[in-house]
This record gives C-alpha cells, sequence and structure tokens, in this order.
C-alpha cells in the first residue's frame, strides 16, 4: 500500500480532479487507498492507434507520388506543393479560429489536402490558383461544414472543381503545357490530350513510369500503386474502394475497346493514363467522404470508376476522376443507408 | 496451424474481433492459492441474474460452512450457502463493482474453519469418476445444481439449473465448455484447466446429460497449450473433444463461440438453445460436478488478482462474500502507479471503487491497471475510417449507432440493430479518434428501454 503524507495526498486528489476527463468519476477513498482511483465505462484498454496517426500513414504513403513529382517537374513542383500546403494550413488556422474552435493543425489532415491538392494540379498553374483553391478546398469544402470528420465532398476535389471552372484556360489541356519549359515533361501534351487531339496513345511504359505531362501526382501508375498499397495495408484506406474503381474500368475499358477495337487507348491506358490510379488510391479513399462498410466501399468504387469511364469517352473533358469523386461523395449517405449489414444472427 | 475442429462444422474463429494484449503474464503461471477464510462476509442476495433470493436465517443465528442461508426467489434465481461456519449478522446493504446497491446477508466468522490445503482438498479433491455417470438423471443433475445454487462463473452469473436441464421445447445437441477466456489479464479459467481438469471433465459429462447433448466439446483458444495438453489427456476415452479455436477477443463469448465450434448463428434476441446448444464456463462445470456427485453447494471460486497495478498478482480460491479488500492485502497491495480498479477483464469489466465490495460469484478476476494501460488520447471527431465496423464481432456499424445515441435519435439507432450490441468493447477499443462508443451505445439502449415504458 503506498502511504503519502497528507497534504501530498489532497495534491494529488486535486491533480486527479483537474485532470479528470471523465464527469462519472467518483473520488475514491483516499483515507484508505492512495492512489486515487478514478471509474469509467468499459472498455477500459485502447489500441494505441490514432487519427494522427493515420493521417501520417497517409503522408507516407503519398511520399513515392512527390518524389516522383519532384523529380519530373522539379521547382514547378516545389513551388505548387508549398502554395497549396501553405494556403491549406493558413486556411485552416483561420477558418478555425474565426469558428471559435480549438487549434487544428496537429492532426495533419489540412496538410494533406494540400498535398493532395498540389499533386492534382498542373506545376503550371499560376500561383493564385494554388492559393485560391487552398483556401476554398479548406474553407468551403471542410469548416464551412464543421471540420475533419463532418465534411460531405472530399476538401481537396472541392478546391480543384472551384478553380477548374474559375480558371478555366489555366486548368485546361494547354494550361498544361508550356513549350519555352527548362523541365522536359512540361514541354509535351499530356497523354490524354494528345489522345484527344490526335488519336495517338502514349507508350503504356511511359505511363506506368509516368515520364509524360499531367498534374502533378498523376503521372505515374507505379509511384500511386506502391503509396496506395501502403496504405491498404496499413489499413488506413481500403482496399475495396481502389478495387472497385479498378475493376470497374477494367470493365467498361474492356467493353470500349470491344466497340472499337481500332482505338489505340486501350483498357490499360484507361487504367494507367491520367489520374485514375492516382485518385483510386489517395482521393476516393478518403474514409470521411466514402462509405462505411467493406460493401459500401466496394459499390462507391465501382461508382467512381464507371462516372470516370463515361466521363472520360462522353463528356467534352478528357478526365474525369474529379467530377467522378465528387458525385459518389454525394451519394455516400444514400450508399450507408443501402448498406446497413445484417447482424450476426438475424433472420 | 488449421483451426478445424474435428466432429464439428464450425472454422475455429468467427468474423471481426480484436487483438488487445493479452497481457496474461501477470498471474499465468501462479498456482491457485487458498486464501486465509475471511473474518467476515458478505453475501449479496442479488449477485445473478434474476429474482433476488430470500433470507431465510435470522440474526445471530449460528450456521455451518455450506448451510443454506437464502434460498432461490423464483424459477430464475440461485440459492446462497455460508462459505465459512460463522454468526449471523444484521443484513448490510453494500455497492456492487456493477454499481447496483443490494441487501446482504453478513455472517462473522465463529468457531474452527476449513483452510488453507484441506479447503483446496475439500473442493478440487478426491476421485472425478468419468464412468457411470448414468446413474444419474437429467432431472437428479439440474436439482443438484438448483440446491447448489450454482450461477455461471464466467461473469454474467445466470443461474445454471435453468441452462442444464430437459427442456422439450428444444432439441439440443451439442454441449459447450467454455475455456475461451479471451479477456486480457485475467488467469482463473485457466488455472481451473490445469488444477481441477476433473472435475471438469466429469462435470462436462453431467452437464451434456442434463441437457442431453450427444457432443460434447471443451473450447480453448490456441494460446493456451498447457490447458490443451492437460485436458486432452483428462478428456481420452471420454468422447469430450477439446476444440482449439482462434486467439481473438471475443472468442469467449457465447455466441461467437457457438459460431466458431458450430457454424451455428444464435437469433438475434434468442438463446443457444434455439440452435441446439448449451454453453458453460469451466468453472461452473467444476462445480456442477462437485454439486452433483457429492451434493456441495458453490460457496467458494477461483479469482484472478492481476494487472501491472497490483504488487503480487495472484489466483486465488476465494470465499465467496470476501471483501475485495482482503485480496488486494494479500496481494501485497496496489503499486505507485495503479489507477483503475475493474471487476473483471479490462474490456468489460466495470471500474469501482468501493473496496469493501464482497466478492460475489460472477467476480472473475479483479484488474488493476496502471496509468499507463489507461492513457487515452483526446476525443476527435468520427473520421469514419471503418474500424470499429472492422472490429465488431456482431457486425453492427458502431459510430453511426453511438453517435444516433449522443443525437438521442433512438429511430436511427434502432435502424441500426443497436439493440444486438453486447457492449464487448472491440469498436471502442479499435476507434483512433478515441470515441466512447460503448458507453454512448449503453446510454442509447437506456433512452429506448425509457421511451417503451412510456
Amino acid at each position: 500500500m503506498v502511504s503519502l503524507p497528507g497534504k501530498a495526498r489532497s495534491n494529488i486528489r486535486t491533480i486527479n480532479l483537474v485532470m479528470a476527463e471523465n464527469k462519472q468519476q467518483i473520488e475514491s477513498d483516499v483515507e484508505a487507498a492512495a492512489p486515487v482511483f478514478h471509474v469509467s465505462s468499459s472498455p477500459h484498454l485502447s489500441s494505441k492507434s490514432d487519427t494522427r496517426r493515420m493521417m501520417l500513414d497517409v503522408l507516407v504513403a503519398l511520399l513515392p507520388v512527390v518524389i516522383m513529382a519532384l523529380y519530373l517537374f522539379r521547382m514547378y513542383a516545389v513551388r505548387q506543393l508549398l502554395i497549396c500546403v501553405g494556403s491549406c494550413l493558413v486556411a485552416e488556422a483561420l477558418f478555425v479560429r474565426m469558428r471559435g474552435k480549438s487549434f487544428s493543425l496537429n492532426d495533419y489532415s489540412a496538410a494533406i489536402t494540400g498535398v493532395i491538392l498540389a499533386l492534382s494540379l498542373p506545376g503550371t498553374a499560376p500561383w493564385y490558383v494554388g492559393v485560391i483553391a487552398g483556401f476554398v478546398a479548406i474553407g468551403i469544402g471542410k469548416v464551412l461544414f464543421g471540420g475533419l470528420g463532418m465534411n460531405i465532398f472530399n476538401p481537396a476535389m472541392v478546391g480543384r472543381a472551384f478553380v477548374m471552372i474559375s480558371f478555366a484556360a489555366a486548368l485546361a489541356a494547354s494550361g498544361y503545357e508550356n513549350a519555352q519549359s527548362a523541365v522536359d515533361a512540361i514541354t509535351q501534351a499530356t497523354p490524354m490530350n494528345v489522345f484527344k487531339q490526335t488519336g495517338v496513345a502514349t507508350p503504356l511504359f511511359a505511363l506506368f513510369t509516368g515520364m509524360t505531362n499531367g498534374s502533378l501526382g498523376e503521372t505515374s501508375g507505379l509511384a500511386c500503386i506502391l503509396g496506395g498499397i501502403y496504405l491498404c495495408i496499413r489499413r488506413t484506406a481500403s482496399w475495396e474502394i481502389p478495387a472497385g474503381v479498378i475493376s470497374s474500368v477494367l470493365v467498361l475499358g474492356g467493353i470500349a475497346n470491344l466497340i472499337s477495337p481500332d482505338s489505340q487507348w486501350t483498357v490499360l491506358h484507361h487504367l494507367m493514363g491520367g489520374a485514375l490510379l492516382f485518385g483510386a488510391f489517395f482521393i476516393a479513399t478518403d474514409p470521411v467522404t466514402s462509405p462505411l462498410t467493406p460493401k459500401g466501399k466496394f459499390i462507391f468504387g465501382i461508382g467512381v470508376g464507371t462516372l470516370v469511364m463515361l466521363l472520360r469517352v462522353f463528356s467534352g473533358y478528357p478526365e474525369g476522376v474529379m467530377f467522378a469523386v465528387l458525385l459518389m461523395n454525394a451519394l455516400t449517405p444514400l450508399i450507408n443507408r443501402w448498406t446497413i449489414p445484417r447482424p450476426l444472427g438475424s433472420q | 496451424m488449421a483451426l478445424t475442429i474435428d466432429g464439428f462444422e464450425g472454422s475455429g474463429t468467427f468474423a471481426h474481433g480484436v487483438h488487445p494484449p493479452e497481457n496474461k503474464m501477470f498471474s499465468t503461471e501462479m498456482a491457485i492459492e487458498v486464501v486465509p477464510q475471511p473474518s467476515k462476509v458478505l453475501l449479496p442476495l442479488s449477485q445473478h441474474v434474476g429474482a433476488p433470493c430470500q433470507s431465510i436465517v435470522k440474526p445471530k443465528q449460528s450456521v455451518a460452512f455450506g448451510e443454506m442461508v437464502a434460498k432461490g426467489g423464483g424459477f430464475v434465481s440461485a440459492a446462497l450457502h455460508a462459505p465459512i461456519a460463522g454468526k449471523i449478522q444484521r443484513n448490510v446493504v453494500t455497492t456492487l463493482p456493477q454499481g447496483r446497491r443490494v441487501e446482504a446477508i453478513a455472517i462473522k466468522s465463529d468457531g474452527e474453519q476449513l483452510e488453507g490445503d484441506e479447503l483446496l482438498e475439500e473442493i478440487f479433491g478426491g476421485k472425478w469418476p468419468t464412468k457411470g455417470l448414468e446413474k444419474y438423471d437429467p432431472q437428479q443433475i439440474s436439482n443438484a445444481i438448483h440446491d447448489a445454487g450454482i450461477v455461471g462463473l464466467g461473469g454474467a452469473a445466470f443461474p445454471t439449473h435453468v441452462k442444464l436441464m430437459s427442456n422439450d421445447k428444444a432439441d439440443i445437441d451439442t454441449f459447450l465448455i467454455n475455456g475461451c477466456e479471451c479477456e486480457p489479464f485475467l488467469t482463473c479459467d485457466y488455472r481451473m484447466m490445469i488444477e481441477a481438469a476433473g472435475p471438469i471433465i466429469t462435470g462436462a459429462l453431467l452437464g451434456a446429460r442434463a441437457v442431453g447433448a450427444k457432443n460434447i466439446a471443451i473450447c480453448i483458444e490456441d494460446n493456451k497449450p498447457r490447458a490443451i495438453n492437460v485436458l486432452q489427456k483428462a478428456a481420452d476415452g471420454t468422447g469430450i473433444k477439446i476444440a482449439v479455436l482462434k486467439t481473438k477477443y471475443p472468442q469467449g463469448s457465447e455466441k461467437q463461440l457457438i459460431m466458431a465450434v458450430t457454424k451455428r448463428a444464435v437469433p438475434l434476441g434468442g438463446l443457444p438453445m434455439n440452435v441446439g446448444v448449451a454453453v458453460s464456463n469451466v468453472g461452473t462445470i467444476a462445480a456442477v460436478a462437485r454439486a452433483v456427485l457429492r451434493g456441495k453447494p458453490l460457496t467458494h471460486r477461483a479469482v484472478s488478482i492481476t494487472g501491472g497495478g497490483i504488487l503480487n498478482p495472484k489466483n486465488l480460491l476465494v470465499a465467496v462474500g470476501t471483501p475485495i479488500r482482503e485480496l488486494f492485502d494479500y496481494c501485497g497491495g496496489f503499486r505507485e502507479n495503479a489507477a483503475r480498479v475493474i471487476s473483471g477483464g479490462p474490456m468489460m469489466g466495470f471500474a469501482f471503487t468501493n473496496f469493501d465490495a464482497p466478492v460475489t460469484k460472477g467476480t472473475s478476476g479483479i484488474t488493476v491497471l496502471t496509468r499507463e494501460d489507461v492513457a487515452k488520447s483526446e476525443e476527435t471527431s468520427c473520421v469514419r475510417c471503418g474500424r470499429c465496423v472492422d472490429g465488431c464481432p456482431m457486425n453492427l456499424v458502431p459510430t453511426k449507432i453511438a453517435l444516433a445515441s449522443r443525437n438521442k435519435d433512438i429511430d436511427l439507432a434502432q435502424q441500426y440493430n443497436i439493440m444486438a450490441c453486447f457492449e464487448c468493447g472491440s469498436c471502442a477499443y479499435n476507434c483512433p479518434a478515441g470515441i466512447p462508443l460503448v458507453q454512448l451505445i449503453r446510454t442509447g439502449k437506456g433512452l429506448i428501454m425509457a421511451s417503451k415504458k412510456k
């Protein structure tokens, strides 16, 4: 039995009362047994994982993609990443303070939004595009709904959609190119645009390794797969979502191939080209804006993949990942309602 | 290792569940020790599921060891017997770890007591036959269990005679003995399996006779190879199978256990007998053997006093009614970093502070957690990561139920099958946002109960 002098005992008691996290806690019988014991509802153990650790996992998983972007786009990538991450962090701090809520930068979620936003933009976009996209992503995409966990739409995609409509030229196919640039990739047109214009498909190997032009993070299928697999193994992202996206693209892309067998853009181009893999592994898997159950997640993935294919094949845009994700985000509450699992033993 | 169980259809595991650190090392090697008989015991009249029992003694009356002091207050109820020889005192009111305030019979020790090895011999010793049990007919077994006041010793404390009786309505073909002990820290069932294999085997045969089950299996998680070994030897030639199950929490939960062994799903709101199964804990079934063969009541039970917050963790044979404080003293008292005392294990046990509360028939252990054990990060928003869904052994969506409960939206909570939750704690254990999911779900259930009463 630990015995302490009376004063120390009452100090411990005061400290513990001040630190009390639980309103239910009952002051224990201090006379008979210091230390002080609190009560609480079971379970009394928790796994050591926390939200911050999950967010760090995402940043780690983004590393291969970021490294590829830095290698390929050099200063363009550095600049865009700094602008987007910076504006997202500033926006988060500012808006959270305006709502009178406590400091929230330490959960890393704003930083992730910034990185994903930057990786979904062309390196050539003017500085104000990144700044505005960052503020819209955090302000309208997240804080307006109540902050982390409350938003309906993927914040990064909200920001990107806003600037895509507002600055159509900067984010159109031509916005990606700069013939005078010292960086090789930027002097070319994006693979999807080349195909849309000329019907010539970029070799698959280039799409896989990522030696092409495009949004900063989307060019390399390999980097996306590496990071994505890490996320799925860590269970930070649910494998059901990328599996749904990829399988629906394979099926629909296969059908598209059968209908027009002459097209150079094969089902594998659909898979490796554009932002599909980046979207499947890093954007669609945002837990907040995707369904809760494994079945719901798979349906969500299939929906994203299907919409991407519809947009790519039938719309005026060469790419459709962003709109596909946003549309499926809107359907998430409905999918959740459809996929309430049957409890063990239900009839 | 393949987890197929010879003669049963189950795969040896169930869907979902979690893997909390087992933490059995504190007390797993400690053989069951007999605590000196207490100078005074408190026997709460309501320490089981069902109607409280009724005292049949008066103050100042002398009672002998094992004498009945309270009879069952109904069909679902259990009698109480004096664990020590002594004098009845005035009834007192005590607060049990669950928070219930209950009336209790107080007995003050008086005269010679059976102590130490003699007591151990009295309870577990002697011969435990596996043959010739046909002479006990099912009704006789059930009556003996009833008279001995036996309840489920795994923690639920449901009167055992209600479970182990021949029932015209249900055709029970399988009798499972639950030795999973999936709660972290607790080791009393493990020690029972090693040190009291005799009564467990005999009890299993008797219990199966009572319900008319042909298949008998003792179910043990694969993290207890020694218990598996001992019982395999003891069960040789009796027809009892040892089902080795995957170590996963909550494997010892009745519904999950039945699924893992027999591949049958107990219907929601139903009982194991609806799928032809009866389940009893290893400690319970050892008490059954003693009651049927020797006519002795349940007066003592094995209790683990364990955790990083206690100086000398032990497994003890304790008189029901012993003040819990005496067990702490016997185990050397608390360490300085002790922070929470729990009746039962850390996943489903009750934190309490009234250490004068007595050990009841349902007390499987007392876990003393340290400050490091209970440290929890600040609660943050749900990011809908779905880890609660991955953990839930009932295949529910805990976050939806919990948040609906928090918003007092009982319709939504019911849509998500709140009542199927048995509060195992897997969801809250997994939650990276530190949301008290189980606590919220309990509040939701309370709201639903209240709304039904209106």
